[in-house]
């Protein structure tokens, strides 16, 4: 991963120097080595701060709506499931394409500090992985842990590949996977009704309304979202009822159907960790099964499955009953 | 002397209907001008469009009260605005699927098609509704319960 | 000092639960938040940090205020203000202690807030000392003690006891009423945990942070840095820092329409978002730097300034372990606190 990051860094350096970009954006170093912001450089002393490691899983895609109406053109480092959300965006209209510099960057799926500190390791001052073992160092000594138990949540079924870029910096091949990212829903599909209902309501229950989840969310794009809209009667800073808990992400998810690209930094940011991209994903499993498989972000031009139809589809009483084709 | 009655109180379960104009709006019209019965319980409010219906709508209310939504709309390829129900299609399909993947009960949500010509259709289809949802009982998912206060 | 088994703590919860509500952490759906006990609860005072402070306990996330009902031409106003149960908090670290102190200096002062003096007087605090802190703690910054919190009544964890000591009159009743499941002894191992901890403390990264910088007389310099800019660039605008943190006191009071007539209640309300402190003229922050900077002089120069040095940050680090995109108080503190930060 550090020859990735030299790299990086070079290029970067390389783009600032020589005038083609105004800024770079990436990740700076934290005050820990798994805490590392998303951030813009504009000169080359700014990137002796620059970071790419385990721990940049943080979606910069979404900053791009303002950046890329800046003055200059920017570069940025994207990672395979950030390019979906770039994608996304530049067909809404939200990123402008002409402006931005896309690098691709490899990624061999990225760690969740919470999750390596319930493991009881404290104090991490850095981390080594080989294959399939993560050597975390702190300053209580070593432990090696095992990676497919530490990654963000996100990363554990991810297959993308990247779907944009004008120049990649891929330095080691990533071993193909096999995994159904829908392996979870379809054990909550599989539960009865009344089960779901305990299992989301004791999720929901846990929602403080920070509204994390939807600000990171690259498709919640809206310059006003309508739970800030006071005009809008549903406005509000916090469930103030179990039903607020459900209106505010039924709405959320159903307003991201069929653009969700499945990035997972909802469930990323959640400091409660609501397991939100539960939410999303039934929506593109559905879609998938109803009208065809359809991955948001894949092109960054042409209609949705909601905004369009066939005249065969399924009946919505026929899906509810499970008789659809 | 008041007589002393065990029975309990019947559920009658309120149901918003939202009713395209041009079709089931219409449909229910006749159903009423052909002295055809559907239950009272049914509140009937009039869309441009069933695609005019937000998933807000929808959640709001049962938020207010609802026990059951339906939405109804013209036939599949008969829109007034000629493809507007075919959106109405795919969204409710996936917002109900999703509703009933949050453990709302799947008899609580329904779509149906009832041309302006179908009065017969629009009366068979409230009282099935309203029937399905009697005997299913109250709406406890989805409700909120300040609304309910002082009841 | 008195002292009870580790596996007899559920029958103290039991205990006390038989007189008053019990408010302590507990796990649920995998997190851990202060809620109600209850027999069968899964607590865990062991729990360093839960996802929210208990600060709820007394100024709740959501809560009403009175109601309005109207029958035709009449309206009554109902107040909701009622005598609260008592309660005992349990389970407090240090740092949400001293939060507690800093929110009283807000709510308890002239106006009184009834809501909350009526809770806060119901309430008896059982305070837990830290004795693993982790790297994201910087209560000692602050001059917080973690091996030995104040309260109503102070406790000491290890692997086999729970050690008791009550500091105040609300403790002693506490105490009596408990007395039965405690034991006497445990001034030895609790004076070696606290030497021992004291010593983790002081390793800790963030332990010696320097806050010299923030004082009044410095506000418009700091005001005017222009740092902000870099250091709020990735702020999503989200709440998360203002609602895990213990002293974080902005509500919005809303009106919500029911069958009868209206409900007020307030809220907890952040800095952080678009539409806090909106008035009718408009908003006088208007972008996310404006927020971001509000948050962090409010802690670090407004809040001090009106109440003789006291910053409303304690240190426990919630939004270090928290934001999303890992900005803090402690990288703010850090760039802007001068030489000594480096």
């Amino acid at each position: 991963m550090k020859d990735v990051e030299m790299k990086m860094k070079e290029r970067a350096k390389q783009l600032l120097e020589s005038g083609e970009v105004a800024r770079v954006v990436g990740w700076k170093k934290g005050d820990f080595c798994y805490d590392p912001s998303p951030a813009t450089f504009e000169t080359v002393e700014e990137l002796d701060n620059f970071v790419y490691d385990y721990f940049c899983g943080a979606n910069l895609s979404k900053y791009l709506i303002q950046i890329s109406k800046k003055e200059g053109k920017t570069a940025v480092f994207l990672k395979p499931c950030d390019t979906y959300s770039f994608n996304q965006l530049v067909k809404e209209h939200r990123i402008n394409r002409e402006n931005v510099y896309v690098i691709a960057v490899e990624c061999m799926a990225k760690f969740d500090i919470e999750k390596i500190k319930e493991k009881g390791v404290s104090q991490i001052t850095g981390v080594e992985v080989k294959d399939k073992d993560v050597k975390v160092s702190s300053l209580y000594g070593e432990t090696t842990l095992y990676k497919p138990e530490i990654l963000l949540t996100k990363c554990e079924t991810c297959q993308k590949t990247h779907q944009v870029k004008d120049e990649e910096i891929i330095l080691h091949e990533r071993p193909e996977r096999d995994v159904d990212r829908f392996a979870e829903v379809k054990k909550l599909e599989a539960m009865t009704e009344d089960e779901r209902f305990a299992f989301w309501k004791e999720q929901l229950s846990k929602c403080i309304r920070c509204n994390a989840c939807r600000n990171v969310c690259p498709a919640c794009s809206c310059v006003k979202c309508v739970f800030d809209n006071p005009a809008s009667g549903v406005a509000a800073k916090a469930n103030d009822s179990e039903f607020e808990e459900k209106l505010f992400h039924v709405i959320r998810a159903f307003h991201v159907a069929g653009r969700c690209t499945d990035c997972g930094e909802c469930s990323r940011v959640c400091p409660q960790h609501i397991p939100l991209h539960l939410l999303n994903r039934k929506f593109i499993k559905d879609i998938d099964g109803l009208y065809g498989e359809f991955q948001a972000g894949e092109e960054a031009e042409g209609k949705t499955p909601l905004t369009s139809y066939t005249e065969g589809d399924a009946e919505p009483n026929d899906v509810l009953n499970g008789e659809a084709k | 002397m008041q007589e002393v009655t065990t029975e309990k109180k019947e559920f009658t379960p309120n149901i918003v209907a939202f009713c395209c104009n041009w079709c089931s709006y219409a449909g229910a019209d006749l159903a009423g001008s052909s002295r055809l019965t559907y239950p009272a319980n049914v509140k009937i409010i009039r869309v441009p469009c069933s695609c005019r219906v937000n998933p807000m709508f929808v959640l709001k209310a049962f938020q207010q009260g609802a026990d059951g939504v339906i939405l109804c709309g013209c036939h599949p390829g008969d829109c007034h605005y000629v493809t507007g129900n075919y959106y109405t299609r795919r969204r409710m399909a996936l917002l109900f699927s999703f509703l009933n993947y949050m453990g709302i009960e799947k008899e609580r949500t329904r779509v149906e098609w009832v041309s302006a010509a179908e009065g017969a259709r629009f009366s068979a289809v409230m009282n099935d509704f309203v029937k399905t949802v009697t005997e299913l009982g109250e709406n406890k998912r989805l409700t909120d319960l300040r609304v309910k206060e002082g009841e | 000092m008195l002292k009870i088994a580790k596996n007899k703590l559920n029958d103290l919860y039991a205990k006390i639960n038989e007189t008053m509500g019990l408010f302590i952490p507990i796990k649920k759906a995998g997190e851990v938040n202060y809620h109600v006990w209850g027999e069968g609860k899964e607590v865990s005072i062991e729990t360093l940090k839960t996802v929210k402070s208990p600060k709820n306990m007394f100024f709740p996330q959501t809560e009403n205020m009175m109601k309005f009902k109207t029958e035709g031409k009449n309206l009554e106003i109902i107040d909701l203000r009622d005598e609260k149960r008592p309660f005992v908090l349990f389970g407090v670290r240090a740092c949400d202690y001293k939060a507690i102190e800093v929110l009283d200096k807000v709510f308890l002062a002239d106006p009184v807030d009834s809501f909350y003096q009526s809770r806060r007087a119901a309430t008896t605090i059982v305070t837990l000392a830290c004795s693993r802190p982790e790297e994201g703690c910087f209560c000692k910054a602050f001059g917080i003690d973690a091996t030995a919190p104040q309260g109503d009544v102070t406790t000491w964890l290890d692997e086999e006891y729970l050690y008791w000591q009550a500091n105040t009159e609300k403790g002693e009743t506490l105490t009596k009423l408990v007395q039965e499941l405690l034991e006497e002894g445990g001034e030895t191992e609790v004076a070696a945990q606290k030497e021992a901890t004291a010593v983790i403390i002081d390793k800790l990264p963030f332990s010696n942070l320097n806050l010299d910088k923030f004082k009044p007389e410095n506000l418009n310099e700091l005001f005017d840095s222009p740092k902000w800019e870099e250091m709020s660039e990735a702020c999503l605008g989200c709440g998360t820092c203002t609602f895990v943190c213990p002293t974080c006191q902005c509500f919005d009071i809303r009106d919500f329409k029911t069958n009868e007539g209206v409900v007020r209640y307030r809220c907890w309300d952040s800095c952080m978002y678009s539409d806090f402190t909106l008035m009718a003229h408009g908003n006088s922050r208007t972008t996310q730097m404006q927020r971001f900077r509000q948050r962090f002089m409010h802690k670090l120069v407004y809040y001090p300034s009106q109440n003789d040095g006291l910053y409303s940050c304690v240190g426990c680090g919630r939004c270090v372990n928290k934001c999303p995109q890992h900005l803090n108080i402690v990288k703010v503190v850090k760039e802007l606190g001068g030489k000594e930060n480096d």
